[in-house]
């Protein structure tokens, strides 16, 4: 199927597609994931705190029917693959953007399903606060509130941008695969004008570019989290 | 005044309830150093843990200054809390934060401002000696630096109880000492109650007034530390003074010979060439068998046996030692 995209012919007609879409395409992938991913992390991140602070043993335990509650729709939203939702979550996506068509409303869906992908790794980065600094905070007599705000999330900062870099790429991914269901961006690029319509080269540029991002994304979360991270540097 | 009476605390096991206290009764007065002292597994963590509520004993009470402590709940259990510091073996201090903010934390806590935080936080390093590391992260301190850093987080809030949950116990001797020297600094300046938990003796020898000894969750022998150091009566106790274990003595081989018992109760170290003096004015032959002395400040404590070899003469060298106020002597036979 590739072996048209080795022709000079290809590639011109490519950049008659790619000339005006491509740009537009990045910037529409990456705000759709840079706001995805904010209003993921801020349903997510409380969301993460609640299944570490409400454990039995946690900081504030809560009910443990809702522990359970939480954490079964956690994992149901989790389960379900990502053009599934899309498709279930169109008549919420009407009611909010009024369209299911176009960038904005692919946000809705991604929010959706990345929140709960968002609160199982605030959850396992806070898992990893010692519980010895825990207990040193409570003996001295800080709430629940203060240990989450002065201990819990400062101490797993670095864990906390690891992860979250994990979930950026994730929902980046997500993003592109949205361009089958009528999102936009360098996935609509790669699926709607290049492999719908057999332009393999414009479809191989829009991959590309998403491998580009994912890289660029990872390469500036790491660098954040060691750069943010006191244990380890001298002379700080 | 910490006044714990018939303290139980059950822990939910694999079969059933796990006792890890069992009817503890301990009275703490206001400005002492109360060491806790036990093997590993015999309670410590628990006991300190219930007088500062962060856990529930399951029976009895723990009163400190006239509030039983396991009737105070969210609120009124925080603010207790803030009169009663901690420090622990592992330090914990936030990794992810310099020492100054380190030592701010309980200070915002208590609802100082930022500013007045920040003045205190410094006057705070400087009584440890830490000035200098204000703006150092604790990962790149010695432990003993970090375990200053937390002790002056501790008294940061004026505490009336120090409690210190084997805080020595990951430091070499020397670094370890020269903590204990500091605890015992802040303690006659401030004159709180701190409360020592250890499982060696030298950390209670060092600075502690009164002891209690924990085995299996009960105090087996408390009171003060010459006293118990030097006559320790409860097998934990012997266990604790004598690590290398009992001393156990071969039989005498001639039929003559008497073994002897020499407690030193704090006798002061300038007349503890009393042995040899024993010797000479009584003319008793007298070899050591075994000892096991200490010296705290400049008085020594444990015990020695002497064997003599007449035993027609151990009345007599028994009468000589007893004469002496802080020693006690007594005939005894092979196992001591
Ligand atoms: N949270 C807990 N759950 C169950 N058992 C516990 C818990 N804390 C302590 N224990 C048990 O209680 C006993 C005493 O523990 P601890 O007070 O930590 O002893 P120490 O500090 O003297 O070493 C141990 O047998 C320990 O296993
Ligand atoms: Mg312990």
């Amino acid at each position: 199927m590739f072996e048209n995209i080795f022709t000079a012919e290809a590639w011109r007609e490519a950049w008659r597609i790619l000339r005006p879409t491509l740009l537009s395409g990045i910037w529409e992938t990456l705000y759709v994931t840079l706001l995805s991913t904010a209003l993921a992390i801020v349903i997510g991140l409380p969301l993460g705190v609640l299944l570490v602070t409400g454990r039995p043993g946690g900081v504030r335990p809560l009910p443990r029917a809702l522990m359970r509650f939480l954490n079964a729709l956690i994992n149901l939203l989790r389960s379900i693959p990502f053009l599934i939702l899309m498709i279930v979550v169109f008549p919420l996506t009407r009611l909010i953007v009024g369209t299911v068509i176009g960038t904005a409303a692919t946000v809705v869906p991604l929010v959706i399903a990345a929140f709960p992908f968002v609160a199982r790794l605030v959850e396992s980065s806070l898992s990893e606060v010692s519980p010895g600094q825990i207990e040193m905070a409570q003996s001295m007599g800080a709430s629940p509130f203060r240990i989450v705000i002065g201990v819990m999330l400062p101490e797993s900062v670095p864990s906390l941008i690891s992860n979250l870099t994990i979930a950026l790429t994730t929902i980046l991914g997500y993003t592109a695969m949205s361009g089958v269901l009528g999102g936009g961006g360098l996935g609509k690029i790669a699926i709607s004008y290049g492999y719908y319509r057999y332009k393999y080269a414009v479809m191989l540029v829009a991959v590309v570019c998403l491998i580009l991002l994912v890289e660029l994304f990872q390469l500036i979360g790491t660098r954040l989290a060691s750069a943010c991270d006191k244990r380890q540097k001298k002379n700080g | 005044m910490i006044e714990i009476s018939h303290l139980s605390k059950n822990f939910p096991g694999e079969e059933g309830e796990v006792p890890a206290l069992r009817d503890v009764s301990l009275t703490i007065p206001d400005g002492d150093v109360y060491g806790i002292i036990g093997m590993s597994g015999a309670g410590k963590s628990t006991l300190v843990r219930c007088i500062n509520g962060l856990e529930r004993p399951t029976a009895g009470t723990n009163v400190v200054d006239g509030c039983d402590v396991s009737l105070l709940r969210g609120r009124a259990l925080r603010a207790y809390r803030r009169q009663v510091s901690m420090i622990f073996q592992g330090f914990h201090l936030l990794m992810q934060k310099n020492c100054l903010q380190n030592v701010c934390f309980p200070l915002r806590l208590a609802g100082l401002d930022r500013r007045a935080a920040i003045e205190r936080g410094m006057e705070l390093l400087d009584t440890v000696g830490l000035a200098d590391k204000a703006h150092v992260y604790p990962a790149q301190l010695s432990g003993g630096q970090q375990q200053r850093v937390a002790i002056a987080r501790a008294i940061a809030t004026e505490p009336k109880i120090l409690l210190c949950d084997e805080a020595t116990s990951a430091l070499d001797p020397t670094t370890a000492s020269s903590i204990l020297r500091l605890i015992r600094e802040i303690q006659e300046k401030h004159n709180i109650t701190v409360i020592i938990i250890t499982h060696r003796m030298s950390d209670v020898e060092h600075i502690c007034r009164h002891v209690a000894i924990l085995d299996g969750g009960a105090v087996a022998e408390e009171g003060e530390v010459a006293e118990i150091f030097s006559r320790p009566r409860s097998d934990a106790a012997r266990r604790l003074v004598f690590p290398q274990g009992e001393v156990v003595l071969p039989p005498l081989a001639d039929t003559d010979a008497r073994y002897i018992r020499v407690v030193f109760n704090g006798v002061s170290a300038t007349s503890a060439p009393l042995i040899a003096r024993m010797v000479k004015e009584r003319d008793i032959v007298a070899s050591i068998a075994a000892a096991d002395t200490r010296s705290i400040g400049d008085r020594v404590y444990g015990s020695m046996i002497l064997c003599v070899g007449d035993g027609r003469l151990a009345a007599s060298a028994v009468e000589y030692l007893n004469a002496h106020p802080e020693v006690h002597a007594e005939e005894v036979t092979a196992r001591v």
